[in-house]
């Protein structure tokens, strides 16, 4: 039985001058164990579906999905208490910014402290010992003394370890990382992905990663979901999706990004022309389409997956068109 | 331009004065607070027309009358009258005008001092910041009450003294928000590049920081409208504010505080009065706060 | 025969860093003895983390902030802060944040044209028409000319201050990440709108960036900046190919292409800063410090296309193994 598994998921939300489709449909399976990545830009839905599975979106979002299940617990019909009882516990979530995910009144010992016992009843002391432990697992020199520090002592770097402490507490099953190293420097988020990717192993966790960096994802997934305007438009293992792109949208992504002995100095890269349709109102056909420059009217219609291999799909009409073009 | 035109796939985004529009109509406190205020503005700024008597006319013979739902009332005078026997609703029609004519020049007055203030001390920081603020801390330093009574004893009291004290005295509130509003708004990458253009400072502070400070700077003025409203009528009850014949709410309560068990409408008409004004006053300035905010965010 | 538009001599920025009332201030310095030279058309790229001190060096550079020590000219002559007008028809900022560097209040319009009112350029029909001229050189189009930015997007607004910037046909643009905030689909676009405008109105660009490889696609030369020094200045094939300071060496590593054969790099650098005192502030990190690392700063070292202030440049591998 999969750790996870997501059918049709959809967010929504009610402003003022319509409902905004945030997340449409989206599905996928994590195995224990499994990296798997969420790769999109700005408006693609890619943090409102990580809140979702954790039930942590703002109050005017509706979650409705077909399937959702994690280890065999319905969380869509869970209730608070059971969430609550999941989180930080068995599903724990490390965010971007490390600055306001910690409580800068409050010393690291006690938020550490505080994740253990909120979940387990074990005495402080017990509680101070792991957290010393795990502080010493994600690298952070003098533990022991790091315990009674306040989070603005720490650099960036160092909070994020704190921060990936704080989520192993409790030996979760499935770590959900939203855009975990964005917000640090070049030379820490190679340590720190280094750091997930060690941890990962040892504890036999699973990972979903949320990040609009295709080198991070690249380097680090076992499988990816590229999405778009709040759709999965591929999704595929790591090697297959970055050797052997089939979506437009994935294609003109990776074209994009200068690569070093790659895209040559000087000469202008493969953008993609216009920017993200706003998810405002009734949603039809290709949300890709005015962008791509396969699109057919055909587009407009309903696009269903492709399976372009075993464990590869593209949600897209004009594959064919794409590969006679190549 | 084929990689850098971008023209053709805008969305059409909503406009700003329409959603602004929707907004306010939506929010209840500001639509009811509005409403009543509106109301009271209109009153004042009609008194002449519609207050059925001469406010400062005695009558000796019709001297505290009670208003027309008690039992010796009419509609002769609606609200009754007072000690001198002047119609209360005519006073009180022309007490709407200056309450309100008191709230806006004290504003105006101390909104100019303390926008000064705060601005100068955020945008400049430093030693200018260090000596405004210490200037601010002596202010709230001051009970204004006592300060109001000094003056009164100085210059003797009256509605232009009360207008000048208040002014000169209730900034404090307008130069701390301004300066912490200053501040964020002087973080901005914007005001660098004004700076980077070559934007003399008058020109950036009048231009750049003054309009994105705007927001606060309405919610403390409504706050502090209805703050001097309250304040002058203090004033006025002890004595030291506006002077009698002038229909001033608190003067009228004054007045009427040793009626204040045989006749209490004497104090509770002005009272409500009041009471009607500032909670009007404080609506619309939450109201203009929550409705402006998430604009603030891009 | 090129002609150095922008240069620094020795220029030096401290802050003093209030320790309370009875104790003296701390000093930070954020740049400390930096000297560069801009030449005209090239595009000279400096590369730093934070804490590097390139904000800093950028409001130095845009006449925001004086300098502590040293001097800074603009073609030939020095600049004070006095000149703040006349330094700013030559050098103009494109910010990293579009949704900081454009004043809500204002229309797009009045964005684009302030610096032509402020310098007293053209009278109101001409301003409308250099503005719509803006408009098209950036890729906007006629319909955004009233629009607010609260309006538009990321994009759209980097493009925006693009065009301010650029009015006045400024010689260098101080591109401080000028694509960092953006997504990668628009930082393409912007990418490559900053080429085309290069080439079509002969511009010199000042780049900041932490993404090495937006570097490597647009820089001439390269400097790469660590705690308010310049540690390693070369050309950019030359920093590319053979870095010669460790922390260089670092940066490269740390640098992950899509390529899903590879792993995550193991850049071997540490963590703590402390002991940066004495002799190269780089030591307590470096993964190949030796003894005269902790006891004596590093001279610069002479290389064919730069230098790089470094004790072990000539035992530097010579070629970076990918």
């Amino acid at each position: 039985m999969a750790l996870l598994e997501v059918d049709n998921l959809t967010v929504d939300f009610t402003l003022g001058d319509g409902v905004l489709h945030a997340v449409r449909g989206v599905s996928f399976t994590l195995e224990r164990g499994e990296t798997l990545a969420i790769v999109g830009e700005s408006g693609s839905g890619k943090s409102m579906t990580s809140l979702a599975l954790m039930n942590l979106l703002p109050k005017r979002a509706t979650r409705r999905a077909d399937r959702l299940v994690f280890d065999g617990i319905d969380l869509a019909a869970a209730p608070e208490t059971r969430m609550r009882a999941l989180r930080g516990n068995r599903m724990a979530m490390i965010f971007q910014e490390p600055m306001t995910s910690l409580n800068p009144s409050y010393t690291i010992g006690n938020q550490l402290i505080e994740a253990l016992r909120t979940h387990r009843s074990v005495s402080s002391d017990e509680a101070r010992d792991r957290a010393v432990q795990l502080l010493e697992k994600v690298g952070i020199p003098a533990a022991a003394r790091r315990l009674s520090q306040y989070p603005h002592q720490l650099s960036g770097g160092l909070r994020q370890r704190v921060m990936i402490a704080m989520a192993l507490m409790c030996g979760p099953d499935l770590i959900i990382a939203d855009e975990p190293t964005t917000a640090l420097d070049v030379t820490i988020q190679a340590q720190i992905l280094h750091l997930l990717a060690d941890l990962k192993t040892e504890f036999g966790m699973a990972m979903i990663l949320i990040s609009h960096d295709l080198g991070v994802v690249a380097r680090v997934a076992d499988k990816v979901a590229v999405m778009y305007a709040g759709e999965v438009v591929e999704s595929a293992a790591s090697r297959p999706l970055f050797k052997a792109p089939r979506h437009p949208y994935t294609r003109g992504l990776l074209n994009c990004i200068p690569v070093p002995g790659r895209t040559a100095p000087g000469v202008p890269l493969g953008a993609i022309p216009g920017q993200a349709p706003t998810l405002i109102g009734p949603q039809r056909g290709c949300a890709f389409r005015d962008r791509c420059s396969f699109s057919a009217p055909e587009c407009a219609g309903d696009i269903p997956f492709v399976a372009v291999e075993p464990g590869h799909r593209a949600r897209c009409i004009r594959l064919g068109a794409l590969e006679a073009a190549a | 331009m084929s990689a850098t035109a971008p023209a053709a796939f805008d969305t059409a985004p909503p406009r700003r004065r329409a959603a602004l529009l929707r907004r306010s109509l939506g929010h209840s406190g500001l639509v009811i607070g509005g409403t009543l205020l509106v109301a009271i503005v209109a009153i004042a700024l009609a008194a002449p027309l519609i207050a059925p008597h001469d406010p400062y006319n005695q009558d000796l013979a019709h001297r505290l009358i009670p208003p027309v739902w008690q039992a010796k009332g009419s509609w002769e005078h609606a609200l009754g009258t007072d000690k001198l026997g002047r119609d209360y609703l005519s006073r009180l029609i022309f007490g709407a005008r200056i309450s309100l004519l008191i709230g806006t020049l004290t504003v105006l007055i101390s909104g100019t001092i303390g926008t000064v203030i705060g601005v100068c001390a955020g945008y400049f920081g430093g030693k200018v910041d260090a000596v405004l603020s210490y200037v601010v801390t002596t202010r709230l330093a001051l009970p204004v009450v006592l300060v109001a009574l000094a003056s009164a004893a100085l210059v003797g009291s009256s509605l232009e003294g009360v207008i000048v004290v208040l002014g000169l005295l209730l900034w404090d509130r307008f130069a701390v928000v301004t300066r912490s509003a200053t501040q964020q708004v002087a973080r901005s990458d914007y005001v660098a590049a004004a700076q980077a253009i070559g934007c003399s400072t008058p020109r950036i502070l009048a231009s750049e920081i003054l309009p994105n400070i705007l927001n606060a700077l309405i919610v403390v003025a409504t706050l502090e409208m209805a703050h001097a409203i309250l304040l002058e009528a203090a004033l006025s009850f002890l004595g030291l504010g506006v002077q009698p014949p002038l229909p001033s709410w608190g003067l009228m309560i004054s007045e009427g505080k040793q009626y204040m068990f045989f006749s209490p409408w004497v104090i509770g008409i002005p009272a409500t009065a009041l009471v009607a004004l500032v909670l009007a006053i404080n609506l619309v300035g939450d109201g203009l706060r929550d409705v402006t905010a998430p604009e603030n965010r891009g | 025969m090129s002609e150095t538009l922008l240069e620094l001599r020795d220029v030096t920025r401290t802050f003093a860093l209030s320790q309370g009332v009875f104790r003296r201030a701390a000093t930070l310095t954020a740049v400390a003895g930096v000297s560069l030279k801009v030449e005209r058309g090239e595009v000279f790229a400096l590369v730093g983390e934070s804490g590097s001190g390139k904000t800093t060096l950028a409001k130095m550079l845009l006449g925001l902030l004086p300098p502590t020590s040293g001097e800074i000219l603009i073609g030939g002559t020095p600049i004070s802060a006095k000149d703040r007008v006349a330094v700013s028809r030559r050098v103009q900022p494109i910010f990293q944040d579009p949704y900081s560097s454009l004043n809500p209040r204002k229309s797009v319009a009045q964005l684009i044209a302030l610096p032509l009112v402020v310098h007293g350029v053209g009278d109101r029909a001409e301003r409308r028409a250099e503005v719509l001229e803006m408009l098209d050189l950036v890729g906007l189009s006629k319909r955004h000319y009233d629009a607010y930015p609260g309006q538009l997007s990321g994009g759209q607004r980097q493009r925006v201050a693009i065009a301010r910037a650029l009015i006045l046909r400024p010689e260098v643009v101080i591109c401080d990440e000028p694509t960092s905030a953006l997504d990668v689909s628009v930082q393409a676009q912007i990418l490559n709108l900053l080429l085309e405008l290069k080439r079509e109105l002969g511009l010199t660009y000042f780049f900041i960036s932490h993404n090495l490889a937006v570097v490597e696609h647009l820089a001439d030369r390269v400097a790469v900046m660590y705690l308010g020094r310049f540690v390693e200045q070369r050309s950019r094939a030359g920093l590319f190919a053979a870095p010669r300071h460790p922390y260089t060496r670092a940066l490269l590593d740390s640098v992950l292409t899509p390529d899903p054969d590879l792993g995550v790099p193991d850049t071997r650098i540490g963590a703590t800063m402390i002991g940066g005192d004495t002799g190269c502030p780089f030591h307590p990190r470096c993964p190949s410090a030796i003894d005269i690392c902790r006891t004596t700063a590093p001279a610069i070292r002479t290389l064919p296309d730069g230098w790089a202030t470094c004790h072990l440049v000539e035992q530097q591998e010579a070629v970076l193994v990918p």
